[in-house]
């Protein structure tokens, strides 16, 4: 009996397994310049940002693409990363160091990554984690307005999309148009690492808060007087998933894409 | 030595200062830390037994302070709203509400909150019951397969609400993620029979009452405040039917009743029921022969009842909308002998008429 089992299990090894998905190259979009007024307060004062143009990853960095990165980059594979750089759940939830063993690798955008280790991936395309101004911009545009923050329509389907998946892993990219400026998947699928999430929340006190703090989000109340508008509960709710990380931290629903300037080769 | 002493004397008129009370209505004994009371927690540590909703867990009957020990899970789950109905939950351990927790005055309670990992979303806790920095929900955060803790010294006994602080709270909330905590005052409630837990709480969903399928959150109608369900805990049904309550005539039975909200005051009452005794806000004040009671959100009542003749009673939130059309309705299954001399049916005929009824004017087109 033992030894049929074992057998069987030595047929299952040898048996092919499918070749991990292709990754796909990354593609860069030029988002033009223009205005941003935060949705974010610095304090009680709105901002206005003018933005520079910049190239933006059409779709986040999927779990093929990362894959490959990390059979280039060896010294960021589970089991050799830096402790300063992840903490256990890193790439937990993979098959090996560099196989997510997800037969949909190569629409799955990557979560379970630090942003140590996002923001060493983009530095392997030339390129660098947006700020949040950068993905708040982008991320405002709907698939034919610039600015589709105010509408309530989309506000809550978004809210909805990002709820339909409890306790599942994020969904495919693509199912959705992209907007104006050709990008996908900013809004409805995962939350996305930006350069500059540590900073992003004055605390009590109006000192910039450390990263992962959280700083007045951590009380009930206070996170209202972060908000522009409190009601954009999507926006909350992504904003509060991403503060409360430290750098080293992952989480199973947050992953990233890169932006580097206009112009760039691809 | 003499600083020693001037320490112990600093301290003992600290917790003096703690136990007088402010307000003119007399504070009952064993409500409020005394240095007597609460000193440092003794015997072996105690790891609280959490029970799913209804159930309640047993009186505390020790004398001491003790260390208790909560374990807590975020979990964000897909569960039943009603019949055919699923929604995306946010819960304390699974269950709309979390479990109810049971500690003694003079408790060092440690809440530990695990964050399952396959959640999306950072979650705390802020327990009504502390007296601290957001209600513990400063020093409580998790990400997603990060686990927490933080520590506080039960000082005022009644009956609190705990919730999620998370940014944005009421999206937590109206999720269903809340819960309560009962500090008894130090020589306990008075014994009843039997005893339930029960929570109000409102969910907004995209779709109609009782449309079937997976529904979501719908932000506009949580803005209006106008939810589509309100309901004892966590789904229409919970205590109706074969999850009915059952209590025999001549039990007083008492009510932990809690409201999550976010946003609906609940007038709790029980249908052909009087309370005996409330203590309304779930403080330290009695109140007697009482019908209907305010219960906001976050905030809690006790409610006894001594049960004098059989029947169904309904448990419900008087605003009477909720109940019929959105879901606010329990039922208490009374079992016994009638009682003809304190409620019984006389007549039900038809009686003659005084006079023609005048015929409606024919209405023009």
């Amino acid at each position: 009996m033992l030894r049929a089992l074992m057998g069987l299990l030595l047929l299952a090894a040898l048996m092919p397994r499918p070749a991990p998905a292709d990754a796909a190259a990354p593609r860069f979009v030029t988002v033009p310049g223009g205005q941003l007024v935060s949705s974010l307060l610095d304090g009680t004062r709105t901002v206005t940002v003018q933005m520079a143009p910049f190239a933006m990853l059409e779709e986040p960095v999927t779990e093929a693409q990362f894959a490959a990165f990390l059979r280039a980059h060896p010294e960021w594979q589970r089991g050799h990363i830096a402790v300063l750089f992840a903490g256990p759940n890193y790439l937990a939830s993979w098959l090996t160091p560099t196989d997510p063993g997800d037969a949909q690798a190569a629409r799955r955008p990557v979560t379970d990554v630090s942003w140590f280790a996002a923001r060493a991936y983009c530095d392997s395309l030339q390129a660098e984690l947006p700020s949040w101004y950068q993905w708040e911009y982008a991320a405002a545009a709907s698939s034919s307005n610039r600015d589709a923050r105010a509408n309530m329509a989309r506000r809550n389907a978004i809210l909805a999309a990002l709820m339909h998946v409890t306790g599942q892993r994020p969904g495919l990219i693509g199912q959705r148009p992209a907007n104006v400026y050709g990008l996908r998947d900013l809004n409805r699928l995962i939350w996305e690492w930006v350069s500059d999430y540590g900073a992003m929340f004055p605390d009590v006190n109006g000192d910039v808060g450390s990263a992962g703090s959280g700083s007045v989000l951590r009380l009930c109340g206070g996170a209202a007087l972060a908000f522009r508008d409190p009601s954009d509960y999507a926006l909350a709710e992504r904003v509060a998933a991403l503060s409360m990380l430290a750098p080293a931290d992952s989480s199973p629903f947050v992953g990233f894409r890169c932006v580097r300037k206009p112009g760039d080769s691809p | 030595m003499k600083r020693i002493l001037a320490t112990a004397i600093t301290l003992a008129i600290g917790c003096a200062a703690l136990a007088s009370n402010a307000h003119a209505s007399p504070l009952p004994a064993g409500w409020t830390c005394t240095p007597a009371l609460c000193g440092a927690p003794q015997g072996k540590p105690i790891v609280e037994q959490l029970l799913p909703p209804p159930e309640v867990p047993a009186p505390i009957t020790r004398h001491y302070p003790a260390k208790v020990i909560v374990n807590l899970e975020a979990r964000e789950v897909v569960g039943t709203l009603a019949d055919g109905v699923k929604y995306d939950f946010y819960t304390f351990n699974g269950t709309v509400p979390g479990p109810m927790i049971r500690v003694r005055v003079g408790d060092t309670v440690e809440i530990r909150l695990k964050n399952a990992h396959s959640d999306h979303m950072p979650h705390n806790i802020d327990l009504h019951a502390v007296m601290g920095t957001g209600g513990g929900a400063a020093n409580s955060i998790v990400i997603p397969g990060h686990e927490g803790a933080f520590e506080f010294k039960a000082l005022h006994a009644g009956f609190f609400v705990y919730h999620c602080a998370m940014a944005p709270a009421a999206v937590h909330i109206a999720n269903g993620m809340y819960g309560a905590i009962m500090v008894e005052p130090a020589d306990g409630l008075p014994k009843v029979d039997k005893e339930f837990y029960v929570m109000q709480g409102e969910f907004y969903t995209q779709g109609a009452y009782m449309q079937p399928g997976l529904q979501s959150l719908d932000m506009t109608k949580l803005l209006d405040e106008q939810p589509t369900y309100v309901v004892f805990n966590g789904r229409v049904g919970s205590l109706t039917g074969e999850h009915a309550l059952h209590a025999k005539e001549g039990q007083t039975v008492r009510f932990f009743f809690a409201n999550g909200g976010p946003n609906l005051t609940s007038s709790f009452h029980m249908i052909g029921g009087i309370w005996n005794t409330v203590w309304p806000w779930g403080g330290s004040n009695e109140d007697h022969n009482v019908q209907t009671i305010s219960v906001p959100p976050g905030g809690a009542v006790i409610a006894d009842m001594k049960l004098v003749v059989p029947g169904t009673f309904m448990l419900v939130d008087h605003a009477a909308v909720r109940m019929f059309n959105k879901g606010a309705l329990g039922q208490l299954v009374v079992s016994g002998p009638e009682q003809p001399t304190l409620y019984r049916a006389l007549w039900n005929r038809p009686f003659a008429p005084a006079g023609a009824m005048p015929a409606a004017a024919s209405s023009a087109h």
